[in-house]
């Protein structure tokens, strides 16, 4: 129960085209996540997925039934949006309570779920408050309260933690992790953040101008990257991309993540000058301006003392280094 | 307020502008509700003077009270007003929620076409008006004064709501689609009250036009039954004496009405403002 399949969805606004044609099967208690960067698609495809927008062409099916004409009430779905959309006139309680209410759900069980589901979020103590007397965190949990009570086939949400600060949004999505692995529903999430998407997912949907550039899982896309797009976007800080014809390699552009260099006081393959040391405790990166390859961005694990002005040699790990053709496609 | 914009200067300044406005606003219908309690002679004699015991009179509330039927032209401006403010706010709402929310063909060329009535004066079509009315039978009811002041409030109704509507968070209108509310239900009970501010200013903005004119009752409903109250004030305007006490009278208790309703609808203006909104 809750397994998606989406074929060959276009949608265009107008003349312009915001879905170039999206294919993908989600299984049953999967999590995907929908990553990309601004204006790519993501939260569209989403509401394609919800009914909320009407696909120009395409079909989706929600268990292997057609859904293209099913108003989003009856589509078996629940949503959270980013920015909470609570009922502001209606009490916590009564927000969960109104979708079920409408679907003719008796009011027993509705008491139950509402019940199980402020449990789990730890939503007691807030029943009988208003939105408006609620901090963002507490508002973004009764948001996927309201999700959960509906007990829906597929959750969808788009960048549910955006709004919150960064502590609360590491709890959160503890949270939803947990809800997750609870309920063993079918998720699907959007978001941008890098983080999120890694912890997350079981498989992670790279989307890139309305296409679909790779899916895969987490170590999947960061070990093998398709293009040099998913390559970029995946890993933070992010790829070192240096033109091929400068290092003599045949590829166009050759990628080496920050953590796949080691550097060296005295010998290395590219000799460089620090331009600039971040300190992160952890880790340290360090920018470098390297004579054969250009600004390079290098992570190192634990503490690095390195100036400013001072020369250092890069090695890039020889099996992590990518090579990309003209086309932007990895070579093997 | 910050220290930085509170200047001692700038505060007397302000509220000397501010003051002398109010004042210049208020003075007419001060001397208006002044001049009511005066006797006859009292207004001509001294009409920037308040009421002294020796020229305070009720002449004009007893003529008021007294002759005419004040009181049923009091409830046909009422019911005139009420109702088609009723109409304005609902129609130009709805067409407001429609061009904002929903995508469809000649949705720009609707909006610009409702929105034309605001530059066109509505009583330059006055005698197809009457023409219309005496054909449908409707002249002489209160009905077509409605029916009037319905299609003079929508253009402003519908563009300064359609404004706002545009500014009602799309993430709530959704997530009542998949609650399964209906679009009249995420339009009455979602997104009205969300734009209770705007309905108010909305409201006042039509109110006190239709309230105060003469032009339509007098074309389209001059009978003693459909009578206004800015119609029947004309009663005692005469070609040869004019009984300024009753007129005077009339108009101080025309105010009272559309003061109240006004009271109204400004709390609803504050509450707005200062309620929980979506985030
Ligand atoms: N109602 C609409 N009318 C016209 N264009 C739209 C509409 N909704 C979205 N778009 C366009 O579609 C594109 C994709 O929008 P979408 O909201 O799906 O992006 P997104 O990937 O969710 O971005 P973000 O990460 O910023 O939320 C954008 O270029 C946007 O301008
Ligand atoms: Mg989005």
């Amino acid at each position: 129960m809750g397994s998606l399949k989406i074929e060959n969805v276009k949608k265009a606004f107008g003349p312009v085209e915001v879905l170039k044609g999206i294919d993908l099967q989600v299984n049953d208690g999967e999590f995907v996540v929908f990553v990309g960067p601004s204006g790519c698609g993501k939260s569209t495809l989403l509401r394609v997925i919800a009914g909320l927008e009407d696909s120009t062409s395409g079909r989706v099916l929600i268990d292997g039934a057609d859904v293209s004409v099913t108003p989003p009430a009856k589509r078996g779905i629940a949503m959270v949006f980013q920015t909470y959309a609570l009922y502001p006139h209606l009490t916590v309680k009564n927000n969960m309570a109104l979708g079920l209410k409408q679907a003719g759900t008796p009011a027993a069980e509705i008491e139950r779920r509402i019940k199980i589901a402020s449990a789990m979020l730890s939503l007691e103590p807030y029943l009988e408050r208003r939105p408006a007397e609620l901090s963002g965190g507490q508002r973004q949990r009764v948001a996927i309260g309201r999700a959960v009570v509906r007990e829906p086939k597929l959750f969808l949400f788009d960048e549910p933690l955006s709004n919150l600060d960064a502590a609360l949004r590491v709890n959160t999505r503890l949270e939803i992790a947990q809800l997750h692995r609870r309920l063993k529903a079918t998720m699907i999430y959007v978001t941008h953040d890098q983080v999120e998407a890694m912890t997350l997912a079981d498989k992670i949907v790279v989307l890139n101008a309305g296409r679909i550039e790779q899916i895969g899982s987490p170590m999947e896309l960061y070990n093998a990257p398709a293009n040099e797009f998913v390559a970029g976007f995946i890993g933070s800080p992010k790829m070192n991309f240096i033109d091929g014809a400068r290092l003599g390699e045949t590829a166009k552009t050759i990628g080496v993540r920050p953590e796949h260099l080691t550097v060296d006081a005295n010998s290395g393959a590219w000799k460089g000058t620090v331009v600039h040391a971040e300190h992160l405790g952890a880790d340290t990166n360090l920018y470098l301006d390297c004579e054969k390859a250009g600004l390079i961005t290098v992570r190192i694990f634990g503490v690095y003392n390195a100036e400013p002005g001072a020369t250092l040699y890069a090695t890039p790990d020889a099996a992590k280094t990518y090579r990309f053709g003209a086309d932007g496609k990895v070579l093997r | 307020m910050s220290t930085a914009t509170r200047s001692l200067p700038r505060t007397i300044g302000a509220h000397a502008i501010l003051i002398t406005y109010t004042v210049i606003a208020l003075f007419p219908v001060i001397l208006v509700v002044m001049n009511s309690f005066k006797s006859r002679a009292g207004i001509f004699g001294a009409p920037l003077t308040p009421p002294t015991p020796k020229t305070f009179d009720l002449i004009g509330y007893a003529t008021v009270f007294g002759q005419g039927d004040f009181f049923h032209y009091f409830q046909n401006s009422l019911v005139v007003t009420v109702a088609s403010l009723f109409f304005v706010l609902l129609f130009g709402a709805m067409a407001a929620f429609a061009l904002s929310e929903y995508r469809f063909r000649g949705n720009t060329l609707m909006g610009l076409y409702l929105a034309l009535g605001i530059m066109i004066p509505i009583r330059l079509g006055t005698v197809a008006i009457l023409q219309l009315m005496v054909a449908s039978g409707l002249v002489n009811t209160l009905t077509a004064l409605i029916l009037v002041y319905t299609a003079q409030g929508l253009p402003l109704a519908i563009f300064i709501l359609s404004e706002f509507m545009k500014q009602v968070s799309n993430d709530l209108k959704n997530a009542g689609r998949i609650d399964g509310l209906s679009e009249y239900t995420i339009f009455f009970r979602l997104v009205l009250p969300l734009v209770r501010p705007a309905m108010a200013t909305v409201a006042v903005f039509t109110m006190i036009p239709i309230w105060n004119d003469l032009w339509f009752p007098l074309i389209l409903a001059p009978s003693e039954e459909t009578k206004t109250v800015t119609l029947g004030a004309q009663l005692f305007l005469g070609q040869f004496v004019t009984n300024w006490n009753a007129i005077l009278a009339a108009l101080s208790l025309a105010i009272l009405p559309v003061l109240i309703l006004y009271v109204i609808f400004s709390r609803q203006l504050i509450r707005g403002i200062t309620s929980g909104a979506v985030k």
